[in-house]
Formats: C-alpha cells, sequence, structure tokens
C-alpha cells in the first residue's frame, strides 16, 4: 500500500517551493531556570531561533542537553522564565496556564513517543479528542477526524482501538490527533523512539509528506542522527544553549528508503 | 465542551469498570434505600394516624372525671362523683361549644327470647350521635324527650344485634331486658369497627343518661362529658374555658388540683403524629450517615481514579483542555455516579417499602417529594466529594502528568 502511495507521489520535493516565508516560531533571549529550592537549574540559556513556515526542523542533542525543555516551552506546555516567544504572530511568552491551553488546542498538534493515545478508545475518538475542546459539533468532529486518518492512511481504522493496531500504526492514529485542528506548528517528540526501523521510516516518510504537501510545520526533537537527517534543518542543543544550526545537506527521502527496504510481508516470507 | 459531550465521557469511562462502579455506588444506593424505606414507614404511620383523627371527629373534646386526692391518696380516673349534668348543661354557654353530651357508663346483661349478651351500656344525651359523627343507621335516635322522662329506649351496636337476633330479623320496635328492665330499640348504630388498639366498638348499647343513672347504674353524677367544638382551631380555647368553667362550679381552689381532665383525640393523635414525625427524622438521618460514607468512598475511587489516568489527563491538556474542561470531567464522573447510585436507591427503598408493607402489613406511603430530595440529595454528594479529586486533576502540571509512568 506504502508503495502505491509513494509511486502516486513522486516528486515530494517540489512542493518545498511553496513554502511562505512567514515566522511560525521567532524565540529572542529564551531562559528557562528550574527553581529546586536550594539549586538552580539553568535549562535553557538565552536561546534565539526563527523557525519559518513550511520548515521542518530537528532539534537534537544529548539528555540535559535541554531540547526536552525548548520543546516543552514552544509546545506551549510550560513558559520561559525569561525572553520572548511569539508563536505565529502571538507573544504567548505571558499567557495564563488556560489561555496556553487554548494555544495549544488551536495552533499545535503533539506525537509523543510512547504515542500517548487515550487506552479503550477508537482510534476516531482518539482523532477527536482536541476537537472536543474547540467546541465542534459531534458530525464535524467525526467528519474532521475520518479526514486525517485517511490521510495518514489508515481509513477503515476509525473503530480500532490501540491495542488493536500495531506501534507504527498507533503512531499514526496520534499524528492524524495532531493534524486534525490544522495547527500551525506539529510537535513531535522522539516520534520513532518506540518503533523498529521500518516503521520509524513510514513514520518519517509520513512527517515529509505533510510537510511537503500541506506546508504543515514540524519540529522534530530526537537524539538519533539517522532521524534527523529526514528533517531540512538541524539545531543542535549542548548546556541549553544552541552550538550548530544548519541545513541537512545530505536529507534522507523516506519514500526513497522505503522503496528499497524489503517490504514486511517478503521479510517475514524468507524467515518462513 | 458541551454537556452532552462531557455526560457521554463520564458515562463510559464508569462502563470502563463496572464491578468498581457498582460497589462505588453502593453506599449511596443502600442510604438513599434506606432513607426512603424509613420515610415510607413513617409517612404511612402517620397517614394512619390523620385518618383515625378523621374517623374520632376532628373537633371532639371529651371531659372525664378525674382523679382526687383525698388524704393523700390518689384515687384514679373516674374516681370523682363531682362531674354532673348541671355541668354538662352549663358548658352549653361557652361560645366555642357547639355541641355537648353527659356521658355515663355502666354494663349489662341483655335478653331478647333465648339469647343473652353482656355487653357495655353508655346513657348519653340525642347529640351524642353528631359528636362522635356515629349516626343511627337503621331506626331513629332518641329524643330529648326521651332523655327528660328517662324513657326504656336504647339504639344498638352491631355486635349485640348479631348476638341477640337472629338473621334477617328486624330488631326495631322489638323489646329486649336489660338487667330484667325492658327496653325498646329504636335504632341500630353504624358500624364502627375496631379501635386501633383491637376493643370492638360495635359492642355497644346506647340509651338516655337520665335512664343509664337512674335505673340501670344508680347515680347521680356523670362520668363525662362529650363535646364538639365549633372547629379544630378553636379546640384550644375552649379546653381553656371549660377547664375554667369547671374549676369555679367545683369550687376548687388555686392550688387545688383539677378533678376532671379534658382530652382531645385530636391532641393526642397530633402528639402521637409529631413523635412519629421526630422518630422519622431520627431514623432517615441515620439512614443518611450511609449516604456520607457512600460519598467518602466516591471520593477514595475518584482518587484513584484520578491517579490511574494521570497520563490521559496530560493527553488531554496537551490536545487542548483547559484546567476546568478537567476539573468538569471529574466532577460530571462523580456526579453520575452519585446520581446512578441515588437512581437506583430510589428503586430500592419504594421496592422495600412495598415489601415491608406486604410481609409486616405495615402501611407505607412514598411521598414523590422524597424521591425528589433524596435524587437532589445523591447529586450534591457527588458535587461535594467529587470536587476535591476533580481538582486535582485539574491542577495536574500536564509536563508531569504525560511522563507519570
Amino acid at each position: 500500500m506504502l508503495r502505491e502511495v509513494l509511486q502516486s507521489e513522486p516528486e515530494i520535493g517540489v512542493a518545498n517551493g511553496r513554502a511562505k516565508v512567514t515566522p511560525v516560531i521567532q524565540v529572542e533571549n529564551l531562559h528557562r531556570i528550574y527553581d529546586l529550592g536550594e539549586v538552580q537549574v539553568h535549562a535553557l540559556r538565552s536561546v534565539t531561533m526563527t523557525v519559518y513556515s513550511g520548515e521542518f526542523v530537528a532539534i537534537m542533542g544529548a539528555s540535559g542537553s535541554g531540547k526536552t525543555t525548548l520543546m516543552n516551552v514552544l509546545g506551549c506546555l510550560d513558559r520561559a522564565t525569561r525572553g520572548r516567544y511569539v508563536l505565529d504572530g502571538q507573544d504567548v511568552s505571558k499567557l495564563s496556564k488556560n489561555e496556553l491551553a487554548r494555544i495549544r488546542n488551536s495552533k499545535i498538534g503533539f506525537v509523543f513517543q510512547g504515542f500517548n493515545l487515550l487506552p479503550r478508545t477508537s482510534a476516531l475518538e482518539n482523532v477527536e479528542l482536541p476537537l472536543i475542546y474547540s467546541g465542534v459539533s459531534h458530525s464535524e468532529r467525526t467528519k474532521r477526524a475520518r479526514e486525517a486518518l485517511r490521510s495518514v492512511g489508515l481509513e477503515g481504522r476509525g473503530e480500532h482501538h490501540p491495542a488493536q493496531l500495531s506501534g507504527g500504526q498507533q503512531q499514526r492514529v496520534a499524528i492524524a490527533r495532531a493534524l486534525v485542528t490544522n495547527p500551525s506548528l506539529v510537535v513531535a517528540d522522539e516520534p520513532t523512539g518506540n518503533l523498529d526501523s521500518r516503521t520509524s521510516v513510514e513514520i518519517m516518510e509520513i512527517l515529509q509528506r505533510l510537510n511537503a504537501e500541506r506546508n504543515i510545520t514540524i519540529l522534530l526533537v530526537t537524539h538519533e542522527p539517522d532521524i534527523a537527517r529526514y528533517a531540512k534543518r538541524v539545531v543542535t542543543f549542548r548546556d541549553g544553549k544552541i552550538r550548530r544550526d544548519g541545513m541537512v545537506e545530505d536529507r534522507l527521502d523516506a519514500s526513497r528508503v522505503l522503496f528499497d527496504l524489503p517490504a514486511i510481508d517478503e521479510e517475514e516470507a524468507e524467515a518462513g | 465542551m458541551d454537556y452532552n459531550a462531557i455526560f457521554r465521557v463520564a458515562l463510559k469511562a464508569l462502563a470502563r469498570n463496572k464491578l468498581r462502579t457498582v460497589l462505588t455506588m453502593l453506599g449511596i444506593i443502600i442510604g438513599v434505600g434506606a432513607m426512603i424505606c424509613t420515610v415510607a414507614i413513617g409517612e404511612g404511620a402517620s397517614n394512619q394516624v390523620q385518618q383515625q383523627i378523621a374517623s374520632l371527629g376532628d373537633d371532639l373534646v371529651w371531659i372525664v372525671a378525674g382523679s382526687v386526692n383525698m388524704h393523700g391518696v390518689h384515687m384514679g380516673a373516674q374516681a370523682t362523683k363531682t362531674l354532673t349534668v348541671e355541668d354538662a348543661q352549663a358548658m352549653m354557654q361557652i361560645p366555642f361549644i357547639k355541641a355537648v353530651s353527659p356521658g355515663v357508663g355502666t354494663s349489662g346483661q341483655a335478653v331478647y327470647q333465648g339469647q343473652n349478651w353482656a355487653s357495655p351500656v353508655m346513657g348519653i344525651g340525642p347529640s351524642y350521635f353528631d359528636i362522635r359523627k356515629w349516626p343511627v343507621a337503621q331506626g331513629i335516635p332518641f329524643s330529648q324527650q326521651d332523655v327528660d322522662t328517662a324513657a326504656n329506649v336504647c339504639i344498638l351496636g352491631r355486635t349485640v344485634i348479631q348476638n341477640l337476633f337472629v338473621e334477617g330479623q328486624n330488631p326495631i320496635g322489638k323489646t329486649i331486658r336489660i338487667n330484667n328492665m325492658p327496653f325498646r330499640v329504636l335504632g341500630v348504630l353504624q358500624r364502627k369497627g375496631l379501635t386501633p388498639w383491637g376493643q370492638d366498638q360495635d359492642n355497644i348499647i346506647m340509651a338516655p343518661y337520665t335512664t343509664v343513672q337512674k335505673k340501670l347504674a344508680g347515680i347521680s353524677w356523670i362520668n363525662n362529658i362529650m363535646c364538639s367544638a365549633i372547629s379544630t382551631k378553636a379546640i384550644p380555647a375552649a379546653e381553656q374555658q371549660i377547664e375554667a368553667l369547671l374549676r369555679q362550679r367545683h369550687r376548687l381552689r388555686p392550688d387545688e388540683d383539677d378533678d376532671f381532665m379534658i382530652r382531645s383525640p385530636i391532641d393526642i393523635a397530633n402528639a402521637q403524629a409529631q413523635s412519629g414525625r421526630i422518630l422519622t427524622l431520627l431514623l432517615a438521618s441515620i439512614a443518611s450517615v450511609s449516604l456520607l460514607v457512600g460519598g467518602i468512598g466516591i471520593m477514595n475511587i475518584m482518587l484513584v481514579s484520578v491517579t490511574e489516568r494521570t497520563r490521559e489527563i496530560g493527553v488531554r491538556m496537551a490536545v487542548g483542555a483547559t484546567e476546568d474542561d478537567v476539573q468538569m470531567q471529574f466532577l460530571s464522573e462523580a456526579v453520575v455516579l452519585s446520581l446512578l447510585g441515588g437512581a437506583a436507591g430510589v428503586v430500592i427503598g419504594v421496592f422495600g417499602s412495598m415489601v415491608v408493607s406486604r410481609m409486616l402489613h405495615w402501611p407505607t406511603l412514598v411521598p414523590p417529594e422524597a424521591i425528589a430530595i433524596a435524587v437532589a440529595f445523591s447529586a450534591g454528594v457527588g458535587v461535594f466529594f467529587g470536587y476535591y479529586p476533580a481538582r486535582k486533576a485539574a491542577r495536574l502540571d500536564p509536563i508531569e502528568a504525560l511522563r507519570y509512568e
């Protein structure tokens, strides 16, 4: 099935030209200090960066480098101690908890390492979840959730519960959930961390396609250099500071990589 | 977030762990069920008392010759000989009294042809039948003239008729002998049935009080006076005036006790109903302790549920649920839990009170407002005990919650 997708969409890279150059993320002198009583941990030190609409940015770094903290702040789950953060033209650095929840609902989609789907709840209802909190009517929710599931290649799986789906399928449900509100920014935190290598490439293929076709801005947090090579730009963190920020030179095209990988059923046939 | 969706999410969450849900509701079910049951039994009892009041006559005031203290020895009720026909006649002057009948009690052996029967004999005035709301069903009551002439006439209760006369025989106009004196039967009383304490009220012979005084009992005084107040509300005022009048007529000094007793059945019945109501209230409040325990059970399970679903809360917050959304979700879960318990409790309470009235033959009555109160109360329990766990859920930090294992 994926082969069909890839044959019908051969020129993924071409869509990049359509990217508009409006900034989605503008961060200036961002600091995040955790006050642990006796010690203060400086997780982010004066981070300044801009991400434009349609960019696919991988954020890399060892654990403790500050990349998770940055992701939490950029994802509006956390607030910076100091500095300015403008998301999609709106200054969100001083918003209250509830206002941040509304921003997350309307502008941000999350994809997590552990999928974080609601158990014993159908894929369709999982995808609908963000729309419940934005007050979308029931029929509209179902319609948009089905669309989102189709865009990740899971049409007809809406009634399945997470336990009935493979890891890759679960992550695709999570991507559909992130997309269903048409967010300005998708934040993916180690989305392939729990997946085998082939499924990882499948997920990266979906992210690349969504980035290219729908011009969705993606922030990918990872510590795997192989995965970062599917992004267009890599920002590397160490000790709470940006160490390197540059475009990916030898960018991988997930659909090509998939094409070269043996299909799963062939592997199984060989094993049998 | 619309309420319909909230309700459905709550139901679904509760349906996920049915056994736990039912066990959690059990406290509320038992509490509401017990409350409905006790209220139904209490209301049934007080309803029965009300009916008894209606059958006694709601304007009845009853004066009984009282105990007297003779040189420090208390005699029992009706031991005095001071209550007289003149007292009764004087009471007619009291504006709050509309009818008076002197009463003399004795007993007699009635004989008719081969049959004989022992029965209480009451000497009364002609207005007695109105005062007691106990009409003569067949024949006619005796008249004032019969009283004035101490005529040998009588009215018989149904039980006396059954024992003296053959089935189908018309007793009206027949002459029976009471203590060897001939009495003409004027009428038959309407059937009254048993008193609540099982005494047969139809086993009675009634005759003019003058006749009973002079010919059967041989006394000059009377035992009691029955009167009708002009209304139920006038009873307390009438009682005061009767007391003043009788004290004056009996020449009692202020330091002397009354030598008579004034009773009004409605007072007694009201007192009975009141104490019944207090008992019901007491039992219902004991039952409500179970509601409290049930509420604590709900709180406990909700706290466990919040901990178990920390990750779910984190996900909901990440996709845009505000604190209010999360709080509302858990609060509505607690309320749905307690409301379902309350509804089940109402069903069990109504069913239980039906079983009680069937098995124990106690009258029960479930007032609709008791059901409304029970349902409202259980919803209140849900809100009260669900608030803290819901607050705890809403206050979670999304980052911590998402990381929770």
